[in-house]
């Protein structure tokens, strides 16, 4: 088996009065997109900025190609922070410039433009460009160096769903080119879309972890019934039922549909708005913490 | 490492050209200041005699002369410096009464001529020594102030209130992802504001010359180098503030609490002659000091490189202790 381009080992960082990571290990293939997942305040930023080297922890450590972190693991990284400033008065070209000199190798900045479709905006003022195309601009940024690990986080946080779906794209390109991407978000739409492997983060800790499917199979049985919670009586409650409560939802799961609809039949609780899906990482978030990842 | 220093470099002085309010006011406001200068001291001089009297206790001289109107008498205890004076107009004549009384006139001063006239009159047969030089104004002498000056709040806020702006929209957040170090980051910022700096002063220099027509007796390439050197050590002081806070009102108070002691101290508006021992030894501790010091003996004296090399040695060891300081200390986040 082949050596993990990173691994995470037993990894805290401390803040006065706050444990943000609390002695998370994993392990990253090449080539992957590993996902780390959570709730705002899980721990996901601090541990991503750790393993991107420019945040120390408290104990612990985060070994690229089986060394410390270093010059190598800088030259050889990408990143996309969740929030970016870049130097005022630039053009895109001119950000893209400036930050492909500072590597010793890489795309060159009219390959950037083409790769990431920056070819109209190039000549712009970046404080002059949209969410989505900035993000498009801070990605080309990110693989200024051409990585072998791109770091994304929170990438798509505030853009528009248009916006949302042309950056997937573009990650999906890039991950064609068997880079490996480590990717924190708290859209389980993006993670199933991307990943090939997730942690999910609660606390500071990881608390599932695994392929997307995976881990469905794992914690779920076949199906998710939803209803709404004002039309679920409290007397229902007390069903024998596996029931959670998902903001303005009550959530069901079961393996034995025919079963679950008859007791709630049975119990008079109104079935017109029922609706009924796949469990999602949403749903396995919740299960696995009794919280709503976007809470 | 060139590569990474130049591409930062060059991005910050693209942002600052863009920048046409801060370019623009970074140009006017010295140019003002001088003009304003040059039209307030740079006029008909006030009908007042200067004569300086080589003596400790001026009052218990019985010289007749020393009671004549409208002629101010100056104590002096260092002769030689007084003779100087003379030769730069700034006395109109040195009166030395102990023994055999003897005194020196500038043959070029029309004030001069006068006040001789006057001492003349009083028939106390006293020596006449003869001083040449042409007149040094206190526009002359003010403007490598105002130079200085203008170079002190460049470098101090200039780097300061940037380096704290990039750290604080999360800049220097991206850039510690990359391969680039804080020295290297430093540099750049240095090499840019020092090009910004020594190319206004030298359009100051050359600009306000035709308004002001002051006098300059040395090496112009004498200058420059002061002037370089001087940024250097300003801009790695500015940057000791910029590398580690992250507060506007923290930074803004050290900058003040810096520039303004050299503002009163540095000797910017008037000379610290006479002034208490331990405020000429307190001032020596500022870099302006030392710029303005060189700048007026090249400029006024025609000081060589020999002469100002004490200044320029400072100047070099502090910038780079500066330097050395900030890149040691250098955050590059908001902690």
């Amino acid at each position: 088996m082949s050596e993990p381009i990173l691994e995470v080992r037993q990894l805290v960082k401390r803040y006065a009065g706050l444990t943000a990571v609390d002695g998370v290990s994993f392990a990253v293939d090449s080539g992957i997109c590993f996902g780390l997942l959570g709730p705002n305040g899980a721990g996901k930023t601090t541990t991503i900025e750790i393993m991107e080297g420019i945040l120390a922890a408290t104990s612990g450590e985060v070994r690229y190609r089986g060394e410390p972190l270093g010059s190598r693991s800088r030259e050889d990284s990408g990143i996309l922070f969740q929030k970016t400033a870049l130097q005022d008065f630039l053009t895109v070209r001119q950000s893209l410039t400036l930050f492909r000199n500072l590597y010793a190798r890489g795309h060159s900045v009219d390959e950037l433009i083409q790769r990431c479709a920056l070819e109209k905006l190039q000549d712009r003022d970046t404080r002059k460009l949209s969410g989505g195309q900035q993000q498009r601009l801070l990605l080309a940024i990110a693989i200024a160096n051409d990585p072998d690990v791109l770091f994304l986080d929170e990438p798509t946080t505030g853009l528009d769903p248009q916006a949302r779906r042309n950056f997937w794209e573009l990650v999906q390109s890039i991950k064609a080119s068997r880079k490996t991407i480590i990717l924190t978000t708290h859209y389980m739409e993006e993670a199933e879309l991307l990943c090939d492997e997730i942690a999910i983060m609660d606390g500071g800790r990881i608390i599932a972890q695994g392929g997307p499917r995976k881990l469905l199979r794992e914690h779920f049985a076949e199906v998710l019934l939803e209803l709404p919670k004002q039309e679920f009586p409290a007397s229902a409650r007390a069903l024998p039922l596996r029931l959670f409560e998902a903001g303005e939802r009550i959530e069901i799961t079961t393996d034995d549909l025919d079963g679950t609809l008859r007791v709630l039949m049975d119990a008079q609780v109104p079935l017109t708005n029922l609706r009924i899906r796949p469990p999602n990482l949403e749903d396995l978030f919740l299960e696995l913490t009794g919280k709503e990842l976007r809470a | 490492m060139m590569q990474r220093l130049l591409a930062v470099w060059h991005a910050r002085n693209l942002e600052f050209v863009r920048d046409r309010s801060t370019l623009l006011f970074t140009l006017v406001l010295p140019i003002a200041l001088v003009v304003g200068m040059g039209i307030v001291f740079g006029g008909p001089e006030r009908p007042l005699f200067k004569v300086g009297v080589v003596t400790t206790h001026l009052a218990q001289e019985k010289d007749p002369f020393l009671h004549e109107r409208y002629v101010e008498f100056l104590p002096v205890t260092d002769r030689a410096d007084a003779i100087r004076k003379v030769g730069r107009h700034q006395l109109d004549l040195l009166l030395d009464p102990a023994g055999s009384v003897h005194y020196w006139v500038n043959t070029d001063s029309p004030k001069g001529y006068i006040v001789e006239k006057l001492l003349l009159s009083e028939d106390h047969g006293a020596t006449r020594e003869q001083v040449t030089g042409k007149a040094i104004r206190y526009v002359d002498w003010l403007f490598p102030g105002v130079l200085g000056m203008n170079m002190m709040f460049s470098c101090l806020f200039g780097v300061g209130y940037v380096v704290l702006r990039y750290r604080k929209s999360g800049f220097l957040k991206r850039l510690h992802a990359t391969p680039l170090t804080p020295f290297e980051f430093l540099s750049a910022q240095v090499l840019s504001r020092l090009s910004l700096v020594v190319l206004v002063t030298v359009i100051l220099y050359c600009g306000v010359s035709p308004i002001i027509h002051f006098h300059s007796a040395g090496s112009a390439v004498l200058l420059l180098l002061i002037a370089v050197m001087g940024a250097l050590s300003l801009i790695a002081l500015g940057l000791t503030i910029a590398a580690r806070f992250s507060s506007d009102e923290l930074v803004g108070g050290v900058l003040n609490l810096m520039t303004w002691p050299m503002m009163l101290l540095s000797g910017i508006w008037y000379s610290l002659e006479g002034s208490p021992h331990w405020v000429r030894l307190l001032a020596q501790v500022f870099p302006l000091t030392h710029v303005l010091s060189a700048a007026r003996a090249v400029m006024i004296d025609g000081a060589g490189f020999v002469q100002v090399a004490p200044d320029l040695a400072y100047l070099g060891i502090t910038a780079f202790a500066f330097l050395a300081f900030g890149a040691w200390s250098f955050r590059w986040r908001i902690d």
